[in-house]
């Protein structure tokens, strides 16, 4: 126990300051709270939202597009539905399908940069000028040529950005497992005789995730972007799904007269990419050895 | 130097070969009956069989690619299945309005960009740096189509200054005929002294300008803001201190040149990034450039229009890599 505590110690140390210099970084740790928030939202959304009804196709043509009120504090759209109801449960659309879109990326990332940076020789040069040719797409438009004639839907979407966006993770893991293969403990599984295979998934990968989680971690806030800009072209989400981009787009018939309809659901989306980005930025300077010095 | 360069033009070529047989999968191998879209719903079997056969379909997959690639070399991006007219004509068409706008934002973010990461850096950790970081990473998290709505809302509904879209107002294109030069309206315009019409087209690029250059400006700044920081702690700076040097003068003469070549990537590479951002701009500007024409053959699945201006984009890519790396290697620092 004793010796637990000892080596735990080091890394209890580190991530206390970590934790005091984002607490010293009051943007930061707003961006946090409001996260834990918007998280925490999500997942009780069926709970909290004052319509539940109007997450599906309820439809109340008699209050249709009514601008906010009491009632309704984000107005109703053009089927009556509560525009209010269906943003908070759009956070759960929207961070369930990025989360799910950043997972499936890491899981073809991953196993490609560790096999990329253990092997080495023609492997790895296969492996890095496949990602030279998927990361010379710009972002989207990978994403959109592949759902546009995969066919539209939310889990295309997310299959479509997922394979445009594993590159960046196979570059980092392969990075770290370069470093990571050269040390003694791997050098002793390979003298013991461990396979090949057993060595990159028990040993290497476990050693090199951390800084592809943190980077994933930070990356969830520009895949909710593009799944909005997926949604809003008509590629993502589908009627009735209240997926903000989506929402925006069907606004867009009534803008700029009803301009409640599209405009919510932008500051929804503006909101919880900010917070991710901002807390992102503050994850890097507290990493970057440079700023914690001072 | 030399040696470099072309080894790096010659990494090019093959990045472009794979981007080429990626699209080529995606457009060949995913879509499900493209003949039926070429002929028509109603078309009868004959007429299908003859649509596979001008569509080179009946052909095995490895003898299709080599076909594309054949076609790819004599800039033959394939029809549009909806206009029936080549892509690569269609391209060439709605171009300029897009390069219009995109090399004007770009403009815009240099101009405004710059001095702010400038301004930022020198005033580190003030108030003024504080909020230009809130700024720079609040224009990277906005979505650009609703930002485009927004300043519609704004600048069109509520104060009635600008137009809401388009490139011209239709009057305007009653009244004269378009000066066709470069094919940049405003330029042509310039060149011609038809300042009337320029004012007019003016109007017309301001909200599409600004909506595009939010994310360049805020990353332009963010990337001269830490290059400009990492090169006022290097020794030298701290010699030209102790030697007396005033503090502007380290700024703007020794720091600021050596960080503008990492800068200048940035500027390049985020270019790709604006490239897409336009596309959903424009459909929303109805401004009449290759996003509005991307946008409609998405909603129509022409997808030989798809995968064109997928192809264009990377190609624009890979030749904005290139030369970022290419003023990297310039970069004296840079051993190679």
């Amino acid at each position: 126990m004793n010796n637990l505590i000892q080596t735990l110690k080091p890394r209890i140390e580190s991530f206390r300051e970590s934790m005091y210099l984002l607490a010293r970084n009051k943007l930061s740790l707003l961006a946090l709270i409001v996260l834990v928030l918007l998280v925490l939202s999500a997942i009780f959304a069926k709970v909290l939202i004052p319509y539940p009804q109007d997450i599906a196709d309820a439809s109340h043509i008699e209050i249709k597009l009514q601008p906010p009120s009491a009632e309704h504090w984000m107005g109703t759209d053009e089927l009556g539905r509560d525009i209010f109801s269906r943003v908070v449960y759009g956070a759960r659309v929207s961070l369930s399908s990025a989360l799910g879109a950043v997972g499936l990326s890491l899981l073809i990332g991953i196993p490609l940069g560790a096999i990329a940076g253990s092997f080495g020789g023609w492997v790895d040069n296969v492996i890095m000028r496949l990602t030279d040719i998927f990361l010379s797409f710009p972002p989207l438009l990978l994403a959109i040529a592949m759902v546009a004639i995969m066919g539209s839907g939310l889990n295309n979407a997310i299959l479509a950005i997922s394979l445009s966006w594993w590159p960046w993770y196979t570059r980092l893991l392969r990075g770290q497992a370069i470093s990571v293969k050269e040390r003694k403990f791997v050098q002793a599984a390979e003298t013991i005789g461990t396979s090949r295979l057993k060595i990159i998934f028990k040993h290497i990968i476990p050693n090199c995730i951390s800084p592809v989680i943190v980077q994933a971690s930070m990356d969830i806030g520009g895949v909710i972007l593009t799944l909005a800009s997926l949604s809003f072209l008509g590629l993502g989400a589908q009627l009735p799904t209240p997926e903000w981009g989506l929402m925006i787009s069907m606004g867009r018939t009534y803008f700029p007269d009803k301009w409640w309809y599209c405009i919510f659901p932008g500051v929804a989306i503006f909101i919880t990419v900010l917070c991710f980005n901002l807390l992102g930025d503050a994850i890097r300077e507290i990493l970057d050895p440079k700023t914690r010095k001072k | 130097m030399l040696k470099y360069i072309i080894k790096r033009i010659l990494s090019s070529i093959i990045v472009l070969l794979g981007v080429i047989t990626i699209t080529f999968f995606i457009a060949r191998v995913i879509p499900s009956n493209p003949e039926v879209k070429w002929a028509g719903q109603r078309a009868t079997q004959e007429q299908l069989e003859a649509a596979r056969i001008e569509l080179g379909l009946d052909k095995s997959l490895p003898e299709q690619y080599v076909i594309y690639l054949r076609d790819l070399l004599h800039g033959n991006l394939g029809m549009s299945l909806n206009t029936h007219q080549p892509v690569a004509t269609e391209l060439k068409r709605y171009m300029p309005a897009t390069l219009e706008l995109v090399l004007l934002a770009f403009l815009l973010a240099v101009l405004i960009g710059i001095p702010l990461g400038i301004y930022s850096a020198k005033k580190k950790d003030k108030m003024l740096d504080h909020v230009s970081r809130f700024f720079s990473i609040g224009a990277v998290s906005l979505p650009t189509f609703w930002v485009a709505l927004f300043l519609q809302l704004i600048f069109y509904k509520s104060l009635s200054l600008l137009p809401i879209g388009g490139r011209i107002s239709v009057e305007a294109t009653i009244f004269q005929s378009m000066p066709k030069i470069t094919g940049l309206l405003l330029l042509d315009c310039l060149l011609t002294g038809n300042f009337a019409l320029m004012g007019d087209a003016f109007r017309h690029i301001i909200l599409p300008c600004i909506t595009i250059s939010l994310y360049p400006i805020g990353l332009v700044a963010r990337m001269t803001r830490s290059a400009l920081l990492e090169i006022l702690g290097e020794d030298y700076i701290t010699a030209g201190h102790s030697y007396g040097l005033r503090d502007s003068k380290m700024l703007w003469k020794y720091a600021l040149k050596n960080s503008l070549g990492t800068t200048a990537t940035d500027v390049a590479l985020s270019m790709g990034y604006t490239l897409t951002d336009t596309f959903l701009v424009e459909a929303i500007f109805s401004w009449p450039g290759i996003g509005s024409y991307i946008a409609n053959a998405v909603t129509s699945l022409d997808y030989p229009a798809i995968i064109g201006v997928t192809l264009f984009g990377a190609c624009c890519y890979i030749i904005l890599n290139l030369l970022a790396d290419i003023i990297i290697a310039s970069d004296p620092r840079v051993r190679l």
